[in-house]
């Protein structure tokens, strides 16, 4: 077993080992950023170049970028509306789960282990399951083919929001609650200026969660705005002009970046709780 | 954990209101409306006029209708390709990233990446990085002298949308993954290299069993995942009318219930779904008790 010196084998191992680790690092960085930087690349080329050998833009053009504006012109107003669906839903999810979570982790009442368990059975319940009635209610409604379904929803709680929240209030000190009573605060009080401030990294969490997943929706926006090019969201909009402009790759591939970016930027401001988040709750 | 404050006064109504949003919530989005579904299983109804009672007929019409059967039948493929593939790569990524490394949370980063952007915008990329002309995949065959073949068809796209998928949600099992073997104390290591275990040995005796709870959940997410696959599949697969190379269940209950309207036969394949993922999670949780370390 032992030949040579233990301590240089081992450092030879290591760095081979290191090397070998790196070259599939390597490799693993082409195949997940590779589509990415090919997406990015094509954006930046004359649709005449699209098919070009070379990877890079030559010659570098925005042309698709201003297309956006000129013939893409709903373009933006889907990029507005799924911003609008998108922090309305977080506003919604925040303020619905919080105030839920706050009311069943700090105070006693009947019937609170059996909503509790009502609310988490939405984890388990495939959401197939809940479209078509869904749908129903908001056709009966008459607000099929409005926005109003793509948010509206997120006001009224969730299995997730709710539990993550209730985790956090729980592990707050209850003193705090009740020493506020005593001084005559009432519940909303207690909930505003005690417990939501201290719950910020949990909701800040579950902000992140909640507008990216929203932003990236695709079923219910093809559900309740499947051909509204001025009131759909962007996911819908980029699934028809990939049928409207098909075979333009270097137009298509700069509608594509106009949506990965503001899932980038958030990414880059907040990777570390992204990361964090993820490892947690194994949710994206 | 035990609640803690007893509702007095105007506390009680309070409660009451911070509560009404999710009461609403259980009653319209979970448990309402899986319970409409069921019932709507048992009717005729097409969203226009008064729905019927038809007892079983929406489901023995499923259980017969071969293109139910085939859409389920390619959701059981696609799941069955999947999570592996899914598993076997998010699990070598973390383990390569357990390393202190210089650069390890570039790479962690880059990796996870794909999991947070839209499915439709990761889409919109692979069906360029498919296109048979000029498309990434076919340029790079094509340096090696293989002529330009057609993703898309028939007898490759069951592939190539299952690839695509898997490149989206590799990510989110890796940084699960590295969380667990984090978790691994370095101690476990050290004892069994005196004790002369080699590399292989160390991963199957302690590094394996001590992931197991992460892995089981991760099965448990991406199984969930793969019976419910829309997304790529709506984006890659479709074509004209509703028709589609590739017709998972979801996509047969969207196209049934969204865009026929038939939404007593939709209900009905969406319960037969739920059924599926219940067979499923019922055999996985009774696999756990074997196979499933908890210290």
């Amino acid at each position: 077993m032992n030949k040579g010196n233990p301590s240089r084998r081992a450092r030879l191992a290591s760095a081979l080992g290191s090397g070998a680790t790196y070259i599939l690092l390597l490799l693993g960085l082409i195949v997940f950023a590779g589509p990415f930087l090919w997406m990015l690349a094509t954006s930046f080329k004359i649709p005449a170049e699209q098919f070009s050998k070379s990877l890079l833009p030559h010659p570098f053009t925005l042309v698709n970028y201003e297309r956006l504006f000129t013939s893409a012109r709903f373009l933006w107003l889907q990029v507005f509306n799924s911003f609008q669906v998108s922090i309305l839903s977080t506003i919604g999810q925040i303020l619905s789960c919080s105030m839920a979570a706050f009311v069943l982790s700090l105070y006693r009442f009947r019937g609170r282990a059996l909503l509790f368990a009502l609310i988490l059975a939405g984890l388990v319940i495939p959401a197939q399951v809940t479209l078509i009635p869904n749908f129903i209610l908001f056709s009966k409604l008459g607000l099929v083919g409005t926005k109003v379904p793509l948010w509206i929803t997120s006001f009224l709680g969730g299995a997730f929001g709710t539990f993550l929240l209730r985790q956090y209030f729980s592990a707050l000190p209850g003193e705090l609650a009740e020493a506020a009573r005593v001084d005559g605060a009432s519940l909303p009080r207690i909930f505003f200026t005690i417990y939501l401030p201290m719950a910020k990294p949990a909701l800040a969490g579950l902000a992140i969660l909640t507008f990216t997943g929203s932003w990236n929706e695709l079923t219910r926006p093809l559900i309740y705005l499947p051909s509204n090019q001025r009131l759909t969201t962007l996911t819908v909009g980029l699934s028809l002009y990939q049928a409207q402009y098909a075979g333009q790759w270097s137009f298509l591939m700069a509608c594509a970046v106009v949506s990965v970016l503001p899932i980038l930027l958030i990414f880059l401001v907040a990777q570390r709780r992204i990361i964090e988040g993820s490892a947690i709750t194994g949710l994206k | 954990m035990e609640a803690r404050l007893k509702p007095r006064g105007s506390d009680r109504l309070w409660v009451l209101l911070f509560l009404i949003p999710s009461l609403f919530g259980v009653a319209l989005g979970g448990v309402g409306s899986s319970a409409v579904s069921i019932l709507l299983s048992f009717t005729d109804w097409n969203n226009v006029s008064p729905p019927h009672w038809v007892g079983l007929a929406n489901y023995i019409a499923s259980l017969k209708d071969s293109q139910f059967l085939e859409a389920v039948s390619t959701t059981l493929r696609f799941t069955i390709v999947y999570v592996p593939l899914c598993l076997v790569t998010a699990l070598s990524a973390a383990l390569l990233l357990n390393r202190r490394l210089p650069g390890q949370g570039f790479f962690r980063a880059a990796f996870f990446f794909p999991s947070l952007t839209s499915a439709v915008a990761v889409a919109l990329v692979f069906s360029w990085i498919y296109a048979k002309d000029g498309g990434l995949l076919n340029r790079a065959l094509g340096l090696v002298g293989i002529p330009p073949i057609t993703w898309m068809g028939s007898k490759t796209i069951f592939w190539a949308v299952t690839i695509a998928n898997v490149w989206g949600a590799v990510g989110e099992g890796m940084i699960v993954f590295l969380a667990a073997l984090q978790a691994v104390p370095s101690l476990y290591y050290e004892a069994a290299r005196i004790d002369g275990a080699g590399s292989l040995r160390r991963f199957f005796k302690i590094t394996l069993p001590l992931i197991s709870p992460a892995i089981f959940f991760q099965i448990v997410i991406y199984t969930v995942n793969a019976l419910q696959a829309f997304e790529y599949i709506y984006m890659l697969a479709r074509r004209q009318q509703g028709a589609s190379e590739m017709t998972t269940a979801v996509y047969l209950i969207y196209r049934n219930g969204f865009r026929w309207f038939n939404m007593g036969l939709a209900s009905t394949e969406a319960v037969l779904l739920a059924l599926v993922i219940v067979i499923f999670m019922v055999l996985y949780f009774r696999a756990e008790k074997r196979f499933v370390y908890y210290e």
